[in-house]
């Protein structure tokens, strides 16, 4: 598959498993922070490092809040993993007082008690039906923090643990994972792939 | 719901998998990035991979197994042996490591916990704990590959690691490790209903029926080596038996 993936690096990321799975796709990976760099390029990944405040403070610093706020709301491709999707959302209980990016409706909680936390492991995923990415399957997942219920005018897969969960949303070309898709074997790498395929610059899926 | 996972061990010692008890008489088993990729292969849920050497030899992990590794992997890397501080864990991480297991640096300094979490994310501070038992019962903690007996008591050293910052415990009975009799029950339930972070039982694995008995006991993933290192069986097939048990397990 050819094709570009801009990584935006927040400064403390282990980019290495999500720049491998590209690498295996075919996919021409390159890394930045710049504002420009993150408006123009043909895909851009939000990694899931760190806690949703260091996260947001990263974006904030970099100038990176508006831009990944405009490419959402302007359907260009974007994907975001674990933190990733949580600073779409408006706030999280991990950094109360602190402000998402805000495109996705929504507060981003803590698992409730009667679970382990941070939920490790594989989950089972249920797509919806007329999802254009996701797929029913196992994802695996590494957080302590989700969001509940499926926002207004997204497409959400769900998981359980300790109660319904949002495992992933994906509306137009925009896909963010709860889980780590690059770690999510063979099911995981073939969700990637349709994500590249679809949202290839001139290609079918735009 | 979240499934119980089963974890291959790659014992590492100078780029080859290893593994003997109590890392005596080791044979060799093979190229890591090749048992990675077979393992995969099989179903295993994780990776982890422990460098042997690197404790009492003074030695750092070799990042470029970790590389050649990740190259080939698309499931989580543990990593772990001789990460002494969070610049360890950054190289290891930066190399391809999903998580970092840190043993006998956290005994001394928590706070290493502390900050490898603060840095790079809760879900990338591994605990490694190595307990033995005790003969007036409970189990201490023992650091620097069984070498060192710390006094420490098991379970209270493993609640203060999780308020530290471990997202994980890799809990290993060093009395079992490498006899092949079954995990050491009494030690998983006792650190299971300790803490909130998820176990992994690792010692001691001989057969899927002991890993039943760990997931029964409280743990949420189990680790072996050796009866997947020679062939003796497939992750997949450990599965699918546990599976038949009603033990939720990801298909292959």
């Amino acid at each position: 598959m050819t094709g570009d993936v801009l990584i935006v690096t927040t400064g403390v990321a282990n980019l290495a498993s999500i720049r491998a799975a590209f690498g295996r796709l075919g996919m021409s990976v390159r890394l930045g922070d710049d504002p420009g760099q993150v408006r123009d390029a043909e895909r851009v990944v939000v990694p899931g490092v760190g806690s949703f405040g260091a996260a947001m403070a990263r974006l904030e610093a970099l100038g990176l809040v508006p831009v990944l706020r405009d490419r959402v709301a302007a359907d260009l491709p974007t994907l975001a993993v674990c933190v990733g999707l949580q600073v779409l959302c408006a706030s999280s209980d991990e950094s109360p007082g602190v402000a998402g990016i805000g495109v996705v409706p929504g507060a981003v909680r803590r698992f409730g008690e009667g679970v382990r936390v941070p939920q490790f492991g594989w989950n089972r995923v249920q797509a919806p039906p007329d999802a254009r990415f996701l797929q029913s399957g196992f994802a695996y997942f590494a957080n302590s923090y989700r969001l509940q219920a499926a926002p207004a005018d997204w497409l959400a897969a769900t998981s359980e643990h300790g109660g319904p969960f949002v495992a992933a949303l994906e509306r137009g070309r925009v896909l963010a994972c709860q889980f780590h898709p690059e770690l999510s074997g063979n099911w995981g790498l073939s969700l990637l792939e349709r994500w590249g395929r679809a949202t290839a610059r001139g290609g079918a899926g735009c | 719901m979240l499934t119980k996972r089963v974890i291959p061990c790659l014992d590492v010692r100078d780029g080859r998998v290893v593994k003997g008890v109590r890392f005596q008489g080791l044979r060799d088993a093979g190229d890591p990035a090749e048992r990675a990729a077979a393992y995969e292969a099989q179903g295993a849920d994780e990776l982890v991979l422990l460098d042997v050497s690197a404790t009492p030899q003074g030695r750092r992990t070799t990042l470029e197994t970790v590389a050649s590794v990740r190259a080939v992997l698309s499931i989580p890397l543990t990593v772990g042996g001789g990460v002494r501080d969070v610049e360890d864990a950054g190289r290891l991480l930066e190399a391809g490591a999903d998580k970092v297991g840190v043993n006998t640096a956290a005994v001394a300094d928590p706070d290493v916990l502390t900050r490898i979490a603060g840095r790079f994310g809760r879900q990338c501070a591994i605990l490694a704990l190595d307990a033995a038992g005790l003969p007036a019962g409970g189990w201490e903690v023992v650091t620097r590959s069984g070498t060192l007996r710390t006094g420490l008591d098991a379970v209270a050293w493993a609640r203060r690691a999780a308020d530290a910052g471990a997202g994980e415990i890799l809990l290993t009975s060093w009395d079992r490790d490498g006899t092949r009799q079954g995990y050491d029950l009494a030690l998983i339930a006792a650190i299971a209903g300790a803490v909130d972070v998820p176990i992994i039982a690792s010692g001691g694995a001989d057969s899927a029926p002991h890993m039943r008995d760990a997931f029964r006991a409280g743990a949420d993933a189990v680790l072996a080596a050796s009866i997947f290192h020679y062939g003796e069986t497939t992750v997949g097939q450990v599965k699918a038996w546990l599976a038949a048990q009603g033990i939720e397990v990801r298909p292959e």
